[in-house]
């Protein structure tokens, strides 16, 4: 009879704790980690919208949580390369830890803004085959490439680039996707772009997404 | 078979086939009758009765639970009764042992005291002046007849004069002796407040047991009724029972609360320590929510051990059973280990503070905001860090009203599934009616399907035998069956 009690008192106690458990997440709730890749165009068309660049910056640094990865590099004319990587940071599992990396991460972005150099040629393939490089090697169940160019690729000659690429799943933004004088001449050359990189990433298995409007940050990372 | 063959029996006269159909049917439900009748009642009954059993095994299952039920309270009353006069009966204990132990010396004080007294009485006593001895001398000389003598006159007056003087004296040591009684008689006074005051203090004492004997006559009482089985201890138990239930689940729940703002103190801080994305196995619990839970539900097992060591709670006999000084042992054990742990929670709710400014400095950081330090910003760290040391102390006492709510869980559950049973019962029964009237009007419908061919049929049946007619309709063996179960 007593040790029927003593029984019961911990059962009801473990009950208690597990249903305050499951009242704390929800118990269908998928376990996430991200990686974002964020590539900036360092073009002459293109270098100075650093600023925009910043803002989504900042707004990834307060999203993203510990143990999720981010990483920043720029678009030149020889973008396959680990030296066009600017930062790049596994956020630490300590909270405070994250945090002072974070805040290293904002010192390194503003240092980069200063400082941008314009390229004379545009390599996107080569910062996207680098961004899955390192996305692959973050093992993220959420990878996303953040791409901020107007998507027009100069390559130099002898580079070749004209090959699918496998996305394997990562999720590519376009973000503030800006128009060149020719395409107000012609603004089907604007949709060609954007058009070509979509069905490019999509047959690659990855999935496309154009953002931009500013407001609409929060769809970034969904 | 489709349509065509029942309407097109008859070419081109769908009517017609209808009717011959009908009439078919009706002479073959005629010709069916008694065996039909027989079969549909057999079903009915068979149905209902199989209904009934499951009712009656429903029944007994509930009895059983009633009496099982009844069983518990009882013994649980039983139990409780039994800590209650054991408890009255420490208190008297413990008034015995404080006030009476001192019995003797105050015995002793009251002796002394009445002896003084006594003393004092013996020697305010009036004692009456003896007259002088020579006063009879000096009468028998004062008799004497002067015969106009005046040295006898003078002598006489000599005499007078003496006596007189004597007499003053006498009366002035009368008065002398008098106010020395009286003067004892008021030293007497405070003696007789110091009795008074101790006889008080006695009545007081007295009072006290008393009173606490007409408790335990009430308590011994309703002990008495339980022993006995009675149906208003029962019912008394019951209701006691129940309102437990409700003031003991309403206790957990605001401890439940409790616990919940302890885990909020304790789980961000715990990031820190197991990391804030390592997560249980596979799934998505986070590895510093368990944690902080495990904290806390260490410290409330602590709590529940504490309070059964102390002798509040018994849930556990093993604790119950040990020496005093092991339970005074386990005591202390337990409290040490939850000051440790209130220490752990106030230093965590404290870096929770800080990891939340950190946070915040972060955000305003990222938001391009001048970061600035709030006033008083001491005063919340500082509230998080005292309620992180008391919170474990205050959920200590979620033993007492886990230990009521687990004793009078048995017998509401009980009561509710004896409810339940009840229920199932009524249904059932009322399932079992609902069968068996059905089947009667199947039956009657039957008949009134063929009411033409019954109509004929007792229309030339010369002389009806009742018996016999029943006994070819099947009702007489449905009659029959009813008389027998009424």
């Amino acid at each position: 009879m007593k040790t029927f009690v003593a029984k019961g008192v911990f059962l009801s106690l473990s009950f208690m704790l597990l249903m305050s458990l499951l009242a704390q997440h929800g118990c269908s709730k998928p376990r996430e980690k991200k990686a974002v890749y964020v590539l900036v165009d360092t073009s002459g068309t293109y270098s100075k919208q650093f600023d925009k660049v910043q803002i989504v910056m900042r707004y990834l640094l307060g999203s993203l949580t510990p143990g999720e990865s981010l990483a920043l590099a720029r678009i030149d004319s020889e973008s396959f390369n680990e030296k066009d990587i600017i930062a790049r940071m596994s956020f630490d599992l300590r909270p405070s830890m994250a945090n002072a990396q974070k805040r290293a991460f904002i010192e390194s972005i503003d240092k980069f803004g200063k400082n941008i150099q314009p390229s004379r040629y545009t390599d996107i393939t080569g910062g996207i085959l680098q961004a899955i490089e390192y996305l692959n090697e973050t093992q993220a169940t959420q990878r996303t490439i953040l791409i901020f160019s107007d998507l027009k690729e100069e390559i130099k000659k002898g580079q070749i680039r004209d090959f699918p690429i496998s996305f394997n799943g990562i999720h590519v933004v376009a973000i503030n996707v800006t128009k060149l004088k020719s395409d107000n001449v012609d603004p089907r050359e604007y949709q060609n772009r954007v058009e070509t990189w979509a069905k490019r990433v999509e047959q690659g298995g990855g999935d496309w997404k154009l953002i931009n409007d500013m407001n609409h940050l929060s769809q970034i990372i969904e | 078979m489709t349509s065509d063959f029942w309407v097109n029996l008859i070419k081109g006269q769908p009517e017609l086939s209808m009717l011959i159909w009908v009439c078919i049917l009706i002479i073959v439900m005629y010709i069916a009758r008694q065996p039909a009748h027989q079969m549909i009642l057999l079903l009915t009954r068979g149905l209902r009765n199989a209904l009934r059993l499951m009712a009656q095994s429903v029944m007994i299952a509930e009895k059983q639970l009633k009496k099982r039920n009844r069983e518990v309270l009882l013994a649980q009353g039983q139990e409780h009764a039994e800590r209650f006069i054991e408890r009255e009966f420490q208190r008297v204990e413990i008034l015995v042992n404080r006030d009476l132990s001192g019995y003797p010396s105050l015995q002793r004080d009251l002796k002394e005291q009445i002896t003084r007294i006594d003393e004092d009485y013996v020697q305010s006593s009036e004692v009456p002046p003896k007259p002088p001895e020579w006063l009879k001398a000096v009468k028998a000389v004062a008799d004497i007849p002067d015969n106009g003598s005046p040295v006898v006159a003078k002598i006489l007056n000599d005499i007078h004069n003496t006596l007189k003087k004597a007499l003053e004296t006498d009366l002035q040591e009368y008065r002398r002796a008098s106010r020395d009684r009286h003067g004892l008689l008021k030293k007497m006074m405070p003696y007789w407040r110091s009795l008074n005051s101790s006889l008080n203090s006695v009545e007081k004492k007295i009072t006290g047991l008393e009173q606490r004997s007409i408790i335990i006559d009430g308590q011994m009482q309703t002990y008495e009724d339980i022993r006995n089985q009675t149906g208003y201890a029962e019912r008394m138990l019951s209701s006691s029972s129940l309102t437990q239930f409700f003031i003991s689940g309403l206790a957990l729940c605001l401890a439940v609360i409790g616990m919940y703002v302890n885990f909020q103190l304790v789980a961000l801080p715990m990031e820190e320590m197991v990391g804030a994305a390592s997560y249980l196995g596979s799934s998505s619990i986070r590895a510093s929510d368990v944690s902080a839970l495990f904290i806390i539900s260490i410290e409330v097992i602590l709590g529940l051990f504490l309070m059964e060591s102390v002798g509040i709670t018994r849930l556990f006999p093993v604790i119950h059973l040990l020496e005093d000084h092991k339970r005074k042992l386990i005591f202390w054990i337990m409290l040490s280990f939850l000051v440790i742990f209130a220490g752990i929670e106030a230093s965590l709710a404290y870096m929770r503070d800080m990891l939340a400014a950190d946070r915040e400095a972060l955000s305003q950081l990222l938001t391009g905001v001048e970061v600035t330090e709030p006033p008083l910003r001491w005063i919340p760290s500082l509230g998080q860090m005292v309620m992180g040391f008391i919170l474990p102390f205050v959920l200590t006492f979620v033993a007492i009203p886990l230990e009521s709510f687990i004793h009078s869980f048995r017998t509401v559950s009980g009561l509710f599934i004896v409810w339940l049973l009840h229920l199932l019962v009524v249904s059932i029964r009322f399932v079992a009616n609902i069968i068996y009237a059905i089947g009667k009007m199947i039956l009657n419908v039957y008949d009134l399907i063929i009411f033409i061919p019954l109509k004929v049929e007792s229309s030339f049946s010369s002389k009806p035998d009742k018996k016999k007619k029943d006994l070819i309709s099947g009702v007489l063996t449905h009659q029959q069956e009813e008389v027998s179960e009424k």
